[in-house]
């Protein structure tokens, strides 16, 4: 698999890391209500889906960055690539 | 069907006219006691025990595909029990007894071939490891020994002792440990569980679950709605689809885990040897072929296909480990789903739907598992109460802080 590198084009899915499913991008808050319940959720549980995932793939061998990978789990298809630290930010200026 | 020795001299005499199909094509009834979703090896054991040590033989078994399409038929066929955790090794223990009955049992050749299970190690910190886990599987009443260098090269004379990198200092040694026929396992199992009156339905998906009152009452497939008493579900790499019909979001990531096989060649291989410094484990088929494997390819997969980075690994492997196995030429490869678990061990539970049951998690490594996971399965589908060999397979270990993680890997399904 190729993946399309925001800042590096396209590059070898082997120097890079998996990390499974993006979700973890939304680490819950430790006071907010039922705290416990949402840990178990964010450390446990997934949703797995055959079809589109968002996941985080680590640069290792290359920038150092996390990316969020939209990909097709049954053809291996990708579909989009992002910088996490753009969607993290982005979604914490709203 | 009764086999025997003398039943094939017969057939061979009359031309083999006499042999039938080893399990009927019934269609569904509309009641049963019991549903089994999914008719891999787990599906088919379970149901045959649920029949035989259990006397429930209302049963059903739907299997989305035909028998051996999943995972039972695509494995390399190694058993073992070499675990050192005290949840997991008993179990795995118990499931290697049955298998030792398990052709007289079933009445049917499933080629267990025990020839043993060679652990390799290269540096003093794995040989404490390997010393340490086979004084757990010892204490479990399972066989291991500490094979030195001199010994090895008797056994296994072609291994490259001299690596520069990873020179080999020995390896833990399981000769119960082995193979055997994996396709045979699940028609073995769907002829006697047939031949109690079980009803085996190929082609038959499990669409959804009928549910009223937090109780599940039956399923809902492409052969039309079937209900039960109970409904066990077990379809390994499939496990998050089924269970996502009802909402249920299970600790598991399905991950594709590829398989090799060679050309056919003259006895080389003794047992299973497996590479202590990097992911190759190898053993040879009865026909000749070397079937070897090693990591998954490490990200979320429903394609039963894997991709070149993971084949690269596996051949560096075996080269590094067994500088011959670059001679032979490889054959074919595969891929099959894997039911990876955030701990890496199995689920053998309740659900929190009232009658439904849930069997799953088993990673690489489920189909050593099949007669004890069937077993504990059928005992927890027929009492309610879960086996004492699997009582640590819950759901609320996660939550609980109870992970049972053989690697220490922690909450990451790839790296189990
Ligand atoms: C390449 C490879 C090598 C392996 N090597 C080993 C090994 O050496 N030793 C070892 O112990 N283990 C090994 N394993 C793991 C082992 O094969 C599995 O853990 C085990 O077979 C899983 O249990 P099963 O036999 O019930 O699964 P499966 O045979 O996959 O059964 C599940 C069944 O459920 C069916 N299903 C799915 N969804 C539905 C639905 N909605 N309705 C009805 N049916 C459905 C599927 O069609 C399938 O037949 C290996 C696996 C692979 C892929």
């Amino acid at each position: 698999m190729l993946i399309d590198h925001p800042l590096l084009g396209l590059r070898d899915s082997s120097e890079f890391i998996y990390m499974g499913d993006a979700k973890l991008l939304n680490r819950p808050n430790w006071k907010s209500k039922n705290s416990k319940t949402k840990f178990i959720d964010y450390g446990y549980l997934r949703k797995n889906p055959a079809g589109l995932h968002k996941e985080l793939w680590y640069h290792e061998q290359g920038d150092r960055s996390w990316l969020v990978v939209t990909r097709n789990t049954v053809t291996h298809e990708i579909l989009k690539v992002e910088l996490a630290r753009y969607l993290k930010r982005k979604a914490n200026a709203k | 069907m009764k086999y025997s020795g003398f039943k094939v001299l017969w057939e061979g005499l009359k031309g083999n006219t006499g042999w039938k199909p080893m399990w009927r094509k019934p269609d569904p009834k509309k009641n049963y006691d019991i549903i089994i979703v999914g008719g891999g090896g787990h599906g088919l054991a379970t149901a045959y025990y649920l029949a035989e040590k259990f006397n429930i033989t209302s049963i059903a078994v739907v299997e989305k595909g035909w028998l051996g399409s999943g995972n039972i038929g695509r494995n390399t066929t190694i058993i073992r029990s070499n675990y050192l955790l005290p949840q997991n090794q008993p179990f795995y223990e118990f499931s290697l007894k049955l298998w030792e009955n398990l052709e007289q049992e079933l009445n049917y050749n499933s080629m267990v071939s025990q020839r043993g299970v060679l652990n390799i190690f290269h540096s003093d910190g794995q040989r404490d490891a390997f010393v340490r886990r086979g004084n757990a599987m010892l204490m479990s009443g399972a066989d291991a020994s500490l094979l030195g260098v001199d010994a090895l090269k008797k056994l296994v004379p072609f291994l490259d002792f001299q690596n520069s990198r990873f020179p080999i200092k020995g390896g833990l040694w399981q000769p119960r440990g082995g193979t055997v026929r994996h396709d045979a396992v699940a028609w073995g199992y769907a002829k006697e569980a047939d031949s109690r009156g079980v009803d085996i339905i190929e082609n038959c998906e499990a669409i959804n679950f009928l549910v009223k009152n937090g109780r599940c009452y039956g399923v809902e497939t492409t052969k039309g709605v079937i209900k039960s008493k109970k409904v066990g579900v077990c379809v390994a790499g499939s496990s998050s689809q089924v269970m996502g019909k009802i909402g249920i979001n299970l600790p598991i990531e399905s991950h594709v885990l590829q398989a090799f096989v060679s050309e056919g060649l003259k006895p080389v291989i003794p047992g299973v040897i497996t590479f202590g410094a990097g992911h190759f484990y190898v053993s040879q088929s009865n026909k000749g072929g070397l079937v070897f494997g090693g990591d998954i390819d490490g990200y979320n997969s429903y394609a039963q296909r894997g991709n070149l980075p993971v084949i690269e690994d596996v051949c560096e492997g075996g080269v590094a480990l067994m500088p011959m196995i670059g001679r032979a030429r490889l054959l074919r490869t595969w891929g099959g789903i894997m039911d990876m678990s955030m701990d890496g061990s199995p689920i053998i539970d309740k659900t929190n739907i009232k009658n439904l049951y849930f069997n799953g998690g088993w990673c690489y490594g489920g189909f050593k598992a099949t007669p004890a996971s069937g077993f504990c399965y059928a005992h927890l589908l027929a009492t309610g109460k879960s086996h004492h060999n699997a009582k640590d397979f819950l759901f609320n270990r996660f939550e609980k802080g109870r992970l049972i993680d053989e690697k220490g890997q922690g909450n990451q399904p790839n790296l189990h």
